[in-house]
């Protein structure tokens, strides 16, 4: 092994992957992609509602940025009006699960701003998506500087599995990924399983498909095409609720102004990557958001050998452009893929255009 | 002549109305304000106090009314580069991206000249930041055309590439010593002084210049009908002959050198670039775009409004204790209004015309396809 390790840039390269290998099956690196995934996988989901019966959503942005503040106002005056100690079931307190019902609520409130606007008036859609975050980030910058929270109603707290379970070789990462973590994001992977199963085995599904494919086939075969699309897109809002809520009340237990920083879109890439199925998706979020948690991981355990050595020494000379480095990943990363992905994988045939009865005038 | 002044007086109703509907539902929102504020007082007449303020501020004295220039001037450049981008069927909401590279590369550009005449370091330092600029818009129009990858998501992920390089490399790399945080060195002789005692400074004129200069640009030339052409139907474009794959990257390229240009006098007008430059220039022009009807007369006339919105806010931040913040809702809820402009008919009873222009549908219909040519 460290004969192959010592070839001039290919060494290096192998290291590397050796290293990627070791951090996540032994360094606890693992349920840390999975949550930073989270809202990306969720924001996904609910574009995949939205596009697979021909609505764009460039909104899920804002969506979960509104959604987030919701969530964590609701919690925070809840908490204030009836303190409770947090239950053995991951942490939660009524201030907590009620958040997460506000937020849910929320993202399904702004959804259907999206609807009618793209939907019933026909605006464009991506104009309309657009807005929503423009009026979404002005909103809550604005009521967050209004009302300015020192408190907060804490966080669900992650699930403690079995050692045994975690320690199992070889595949005890796996069990960790998904069971120390907390409530949405375990839920995370139940949802993208539900939908992908839904979306190509059950009659709605079909009738999705079919009216993001052609409207006008679907509607002569009788389905009510305009209502479809509705209900799909404030479905996909109570997905975009849940990454918000995720993000104030699993992740960080605070709001800041712009804290979404482009997860919507990240989303998008996401779901493009993974050619408009839930599962695509998740693995593109996954993929995404993998990056970044390398940074967490080479702070947490640095790797041995010439890579440490480079590392420290690019940490050393550069601290910032070093840092800024492994935050920016998943944005390049989706560019790139992005680049590679889109021409290959053919979004919904009806994709961003607005469906008119030609009956109606 | 009249029936042209009468169908640009016919552009500006909606707007306008969207405008009035927008202060109207503002004005719920700042009376909520003083209810949850820290007056906690219920007073119905506070948004007139805050708009009186706003007002004040921007157009109160000779001075507001310099600020109010001062601030309308780069939305009026990332105005045409959202607005000129939409003429092509393209929607550069990627403008943030493009000002913090123009601005870096100008106050880079700038250290360099700081020692030469003003007359020739501030142009200088001006056309780095255009290039730079012109560079951050040819990436997202380069995949658009070569890749298909959607402007919309491309120009997103670049705001922040660029945001976290640039403020990399100023503080590791282009960090000055002796300031207490990370900037870069002063950019001398290049920095835009304002004169008379006012902001008022000599990029103000770059600015009003680049206005008639792309509406000739797009309507009195080839290239402007080329991209206009493409902006309507690609594959139609393509069949005449054009190369909407060229002008794509072209436009984009055209839209980021707006952009840079924007970022340049914001930064040379500070003298300097830090590394924590927060700046809403960038989205602030889709607002202005929009609202302008993507013309660029209109796009000069929602900048000064913007402006003015934007110069007169602190005053009334001290005054009627409303939040800054409060323009932002305003902007987006102006852009819901113009959005639903048919409900804006119905309400104000307007005839109603042909609904959404040809290259507004371009945008969403190049999403997630290859473009042809």
């Amino acid at each position: 092994m460290d004969i192959l390790f010592d070839i001039p840039v290919l060494g290096f390269i192998l290291q590397f992957l050796v290293y990627l290998v070791q951090v996540i099956v032994n360094g606890h690196i693992a349920p840390i992609i999975l949550g930073l995934a989270t809202p990306i996988a969720l924001g996904a989901l609910c574009g995949v509602m939205n596009e697979r019966s021909g609505v764009v959503n460039i909104g899920i942005e804002g969506m979960m940025l509104f959604s987030a503040y919701v969530a964590f106002m609701t919690a925070l005056l809840v908490h204030q009006a009836y303190p409770a100690t947090p239950s053995a079931f991951f942490g939660a307190t009524p201030a907590l699960v009620l958040g997460v019902v506000a937020a849910v609520a929320a993202g399904v409130l702004v959804s259907l701003l999206h609807a009618w606007l793209s939907i019933s008036l026909r605006a464009d859609q991506i104009i309309s998506g657009t807005i929503i975050n423009i009026t979404a980030l002005g909103l809550t910058s604005y009521l967050n500087r209004l009302i300015k929270p020192f408190d907060s109603a804490g966080t669900f707290k992650s699930f403690r599995p079995p050692a045994g379970l975690v320690n199992l070789p070889g595949v005890g990462w796996l069990f960790e990924m998904f069971t120390s973590v907390g409530p949405i994001t375990m839920s995370v992977i139940v949802l993208v399983v539900i939908v992908q199963i839904l979306l190509f085995r059950s009659r709605w599904g079909l009738r999705t498909r079919a009216v993001g494919e052609h409207p006008k086939a679907a509607d002569t075969v009788g389905i009510n095409v305009i209502r479809l699309r509705y209900r799909n897109v404030l479905m996909g809002g109570v997905f975009a609720g849940l990454a918000g809520a995720y993000l104030t009340l699993e992740a960080t237990g605070s709001f800041q102004n712009n804290m979404t920083a482009g997860r919507g879109f990240i989303a998008l890439a996401a779901m493009i990557f993974g050619r408009w199925t839930p599962i695509g998706a998740f693995i593109g979020a996954l993929l995404f958001m993998g990056s970044q948690a390398i940074g967490v991981a080479i702070r947490l355990a640095p790797p041995a050998g010439d890579l440490g050595v480079f590392l420290a020494g690019v940490q050393h000379a550069y601290p910032s452009i070093y840092n800024n480095f492994f935050t920016g990943l998943p944005y390049l990363l989706t560019i790139i893929v992005l680049a590679g992905v889109v021409g290959r994988s053919v979004p919904p045939a009806a994709d961003g255009r607005p469906y008119e009865k030609e009956s109606s005038s | 002549m009249i029936a042209r002044l009468k169908s640009y007086a016919n552009l500006g109703v909606v707007p306008a109305l969207s405008i009035l509907l927008a202060l109207l539902v503002a004005s719920v929102l700042i009376i909520a304000s003083g209810l949850i504020g820290s007056e906690k007082k219920f007073d119905l007449l506070l948004p007139l106090v805050a708009y009186r303020s706003l007002l004040v501020g921007s157009f109160g004295t000779l001075k507001a009314m310099a600020n109010m220039i001062v601030a309308a001037t780069p939305l009026m450049l990332t105005g045409l580069a959202v607005g000129v981008g939409l003429k092509a069927g393209l929607f550069n909401i990627g403008a943030t991206g493009q000002v913090l590279l123009g601005g870096f590369t100008a106050s880079l550009v700038g250290v360099l000249v700081a020692g030469a005449p003003p007359l020739i370091a501030i142009p200088a330092a001006m056309l780095g930041g255009m290039l730079a600029g012109a560079l951050a818009g040819f990436i997202p129009g380069f995949l658009k055309a070569f890749t298909g990858a959607h402007e919309v998501v491309t120009t997103i992920m670049l705001n922040a590439v660029v945001q976290l390089t640039v403020s990399g490399l100023v503080n590791d790399v282009f960090r000055a010593p002796g300031f207490s945080f990370a900037r870069t060195a002063p950019v001398g002789h290049a920095e835009l002084i304002g004169v008379g005692g006012t902001t008022l400074h000599l990029g103000v004129i770059f600015a009003l210049i680049c206005i008639p200069l792309s509406y000739w640009l797009l309507w009195r030339t080839t290239i402007g009908f080329e991209i206009r052409a493409v902006g309507a139907n690609p594959t139609a474009a393509l069949y005449a002959g054009m190369k909407p794959r060229r002008m794509m990257i072209l436009t984009m390229s055209l839209c980021g050198a707006f952009a840079g240009l924007a970022g340049a006098i914001e930064v040379l007008r500070l003298g300097y670039y830090p590394a924590v430059f927060g700046t809403s220039i960038g989205f602030d022009g889709i607002t202005v775009a929009l609202l302008g009807q993507a013309s660029p007369i209109g796009i000069m006339f929602s900048a000064l409004l913007l402006g003015a919105m934007r110069a007169g806010a602190p005053l009334m931040q001290i005054q009627a204790r409303v939040p800054v913040e409060i323009i932002d809702v305003i902007q987006g809820v102006i852009l819901i209004f113009l959005a639903a402009e048919i409900v804006v008919r119905r309400i104000f009873r307007l005839r109603t015309t042909t609904p959404g222009s040809g290259e507004l549908q371009t945008i969403t219909r190049t999403y997630g396809e290859k473009v042809a040519g």
